[in-house]
């Protein structure tokens, strides 16, 4: 009678145990459920403020049919960046732009915006003018403008705000009620420039954008799109105009026949391309016999500048192992130094170059 | 779902502020009426002299009561003047013709002899008249020449009138089964115009998106499916409009015309005309046979035609705009669709030939159901059938198939209109629509 009693308290006690254990467990769950809940949000935030790109687009192909159009691409771009996405006609830049944009899906491969998968939704957050433009001919400017961006995702009052900020910008404000069929194409392409970017997205795709712009139309585009990247949004350049790359980009990538050949900040691939050659003008009494002396140490080609002074102009490229100094010093020794640059390619330069080695 | 919405609401406007469609809406029903009017006014007008004949019955077998004038031919008796003096005289006078019925030894002789001069050629109707008149007499002469009492033939003549019931009792007339002919035909033929002009409108809406070079800009926003779809969404819509306010001008002109004539409108849509109004109003004065023929119309069953009308175009009307927004999306111009165009029209102007051929005569006959349920034919097969009454189950099979094949076709085009917005300068043939499908 007695041991049945205790029996029956022991496991009212045993149960009373596991029932503690089995609380302190459930506790233990939730905590950590609480925790990685935190953790994933919080590095989800963490993430994208470290994230340094902005676009990545990883091993990504393209197939149409038999042919490729793009073969294993990846691509990274830095937020608050202007990036040029050169290569010759053809190469696939406009098969990749759409992809980004997501009007053709990858065949392979991958796109993170923002350390996010490219999904529906990002089409808010893309900002694109293709090569390939236009506007509806017989519908306004302003219903147009308003139209396409709340196809962006602006409500319509909030468009409305957005477009007269930029048209009374750009002192448009007079075209809101013509058709676009009245418009020139310079103007019609300040519409399309404001449709663009008027609904702030993170990145701006820009086709050639200065087609059809005179100078002084080209340089105020330009500076609104440098501009723009101050205020975070980060470029995506494509352009068939070297100069423009020059003036804008802060890194590239060259594409060709459907592979990347080329990419990298614009200063360090000068720096790859460059060949340590100096354009050196000298002040000499008896420039031959200085120019075989260079010749002994250096590689030495003429070169077509023109000298104030008459004297020694020659392209002067360095050997592996002497340094600018050296061959300033030696230079300074024989006459008077007027003219000592260094030749840096140029993104033209660069581009054909690369090009060719790579066909 | 809103920007669906926000491309329809654009297509729509676009459609419905153009000036073309206004055009159309407004002033095509009055242009119909006018030139109805129109033509019965010519027509009348065109009656209204009556010819002046002349003739020379050489024969003798006519009497002056065989040339009894009527409204649109007056008779002279020339035979006294002679043939040669009598064209003469007409020739330089102001009568119309002359009948000439020479002296012929045997009646079968004389029946191919006659004549007639006129100044210019005389119409269809005015010859008939006269080789009836001219047979009657022959014929009831030879009768009476073989012994046979014109009066008992007279006496033997029957009309016959066969009358026509459905098996719930109501008594249907010849009158109604053309009735029904006529309206199924308008509403198949209806769709037929409908479809072509708003797919043609679709189509041409999508070329000008090509063109105009917009379309990238488009679907860098929203799915081309989307564009698609709102496109054909939208150009319904503006369809409909279009048929509600003929319809309701219809309405209007339809009152106008029963207020003329004296038809109390509200008591005829009780549906409960007895035979024996029918019966009075048959036997009134042609005056009333606009009131009979009204009365019919609105006993037919219109709530239902308007229904299935509404169905089967928007039915119709996606299957074949989808078609059409592909091949604007295959080509560049409008030029290049041409090699397209045909196999989409095809089936359309089928389906109106194997209606106006079949449903008129066997409405349920097996060729008639088979068209009303293929779903390329069905829109305009079954709505001309859908006066004669189908029972629900064909309907239901006619419609779900319609449904499903409308599926298809859009989500078959969509593919083809994916990548053939996105492709310029380059003319497109079948076999190129075909990989792009596998894209």
């Amino acid at each position: 009678m007695h041991s049945k009693l205790q029996k029956s308290y022991a496991c009212i006690v045993n149960f009373n145990r596991i029932l503690k254990w089995k609380l302190l467990i459930l506790k233990v769950i939730n905590t950590f459920k609480i925790c990685k809940f935190v953790f994933i949000r919080y590095s989800k935030e963490i993430n994208q403020k470290l994230m340094k790109n902005l676009l990545e687009i990883n091993n990504v192909v393209k197939k149409y049919g038999d042919f490729t159009a793009l073969n294993d691409v990846t691509i990274h771009i830095p937020k608050g960046s202007v990036y040029g996405l050169l290569g010759p006609n053809g190469a696939g830049k406009t098969s990749l732009i759409r992809i980004i944009n997501q009007i053709t899906l990858p065949d392979a491969g991958s796109i993170i915006l923002d350390g996010e998968k490219l999904a529906a939704h990002h089409i808010e957050q893309i900002g694109y003018l293709p090569e390939e433009r236009g506007l509806y001919k017989s519908m306004k400017v302003g219903e147009q403008a308003l139209y396409l961006a709340q196809l962006k995702g602006l409500s319509k009052a909030e468009a409305k705000k957005r477009l007269h900020y930029w048209f009374d910008k750009f002192d448009i404000s007079a075209w809101w009620g013509k058709k676009i069929e009245a418009l020139s194409k310079g103007m019609a392409q300040k519409v399309q420039f404001i449709v663009t970017v008027m609904h702030n997205p993170k990145l701006l795709i820009f086709d050639e954008p200065f087609s059809g712009f005179d100078p002084i139309n080209a340089q105020l585009i330009a500076n609104e799109i440098l501009q723009l990247r101050d205020n975070g949004a980060t470029i995506i350049f494509s352009t068939h105009r070297m100069e423009s790359v020059e003036e804008m980009c802060d890194e590239i990538a060259l594409i060709n026949k459907s592979n990347k050949i080329l990419d990298g900040k614009l200063e360090d691939i000068k720096r790859a391309f460059k060949t340590n050659t100096f354009q050196v003008g000298l002040k000499t009494a008896n420039p031959k016999e200085v120019e075989d002396a260079l010749k002994e140490n250096f590689k030495v080609t003429p070169a077509d500048f023109k000298l104030l002074h008459k004297g020694l102009a020659l392209n002067v490229q360095l050997n592996e192992n002497s340094s600018a100094n050296d061959l300033l010093t030696f230079l300074t020794s024989r006459g008077e130094v007027q003219h000592f640059v260094e030749l840096i390619p140029s993104a033209n330069d660069i581009f054909i170059q690369a090009i060719h080695k790579n066909n | 779902m809103s920007k669906l919405k926000l491309i329809i609401h654009r297509e729509f406007v676009a459609k419905v502020r153009n000036k073309s469609f206004i055009v159309m809406t407004f002033l095509s029903p009055l242009i119909m009426v006018g030139m109805i009017t129109l033509v019965v006014f010519l027509m009348r007008k065109n009656d209204e002299k009556a010819k002046d004949i002349v003739y020379v019955d050489n024969s003798g077998l006519f009497e002056k009561t065989d040339f009894e004038d009527t409204e649109s031919i007056k008779y002279t008796d020339f035979t006294a003047l002679g043939i040669i003096e009598t064209k003469k005289h007409v020739e330089e006078g102001s009568y119309y013709g002359v009948l000439y019925i020479p002296k012929k030894d045997s009646l079968e002789i004389l029946a191919s002899a006659v004549e007639f001069y006129s100044k210019d050629s005389p119409g269809l109707s005015l010859m008939n008249t006269l080789e009836n008149k001219v047979e009657t007499k022959l014929r009831n002469k030879k009768l009476t020449n073989l012994g046979i009492d014109l009066e008992q033939i007279k006496a033997s003549k029957i009309n016959t009138d066969i009358k026509m019931f459905n098996f719930s009792g109501e008594e249907s007339s010849k009158l109604i089964n053309g009735l029904k002919i006529g309206v199924g035909a308008i509403a198949g033929y209806l769709l037929m115009m409908f479809v072509m002009i708003y797919g043609t409108s679709v189509m041409r809406s999508v070329i000008e998106e090509k063109t105009s070079r917009i379309i990238e800009i488009i679907v860098s926003s929203v799915k081309p499916f989307q564009l698609m779809l709102g496109k054909i969404i939208g150009n319904a819509s503006a369809g409909l409009l279009q048929f509600f306010i003929w319809g309701i001008l219809l309405f209007v002109i339809l009152s106008v015309v029963s207020a003329v004539f004296g038809v109390d409108v509200s008591e005829m849509q009780a549906n409960s005309v007895s035979s024996e109004q029918l019966d009075a109003v048959k036997n009134a004065s042609s005056g009333d046979k606009m009131q009979l023929i009204i009365q019919e119309i609105l006993r037919l069953p219109i709530l239902k035609l308007f229904v299935l009308f509404i169905f089967y175009f928007l039915g119709g009307f996606m299957l074949y705009s989808s078609l059409f927004a592909a091949v604007g999306a295959a080509v560049d111009n409008e030029t290049d669709t041409q090699q397209f165009m045909l196999p989409i029209m095809l089936p359309l102007i089928l389906g109106v030939y194997v209606g106006f051929a079949t449903v008129m005569n066997a409405p349920h006959g097996a060729v008639a159901v088979l068209f009303s349920y293929i779903p390329f034919t069905s829109p305009i097969v079954m709505l001309m059938r859908v006066p004669f009454g189908v029972s629900w189950t064909e309907l239901a099979i006619s419609m779900a198939l319609l449904l499903v094949t409308f599926v298809f076709m859009v989500w078959l085009a969509a593919k083809i209109y994916r990548v053939g917005i996105l492709m310029y300068g380059k003319k497109a043939t079948y076999k190129d629509l075909y990989k792009w499908l596998k894209y």
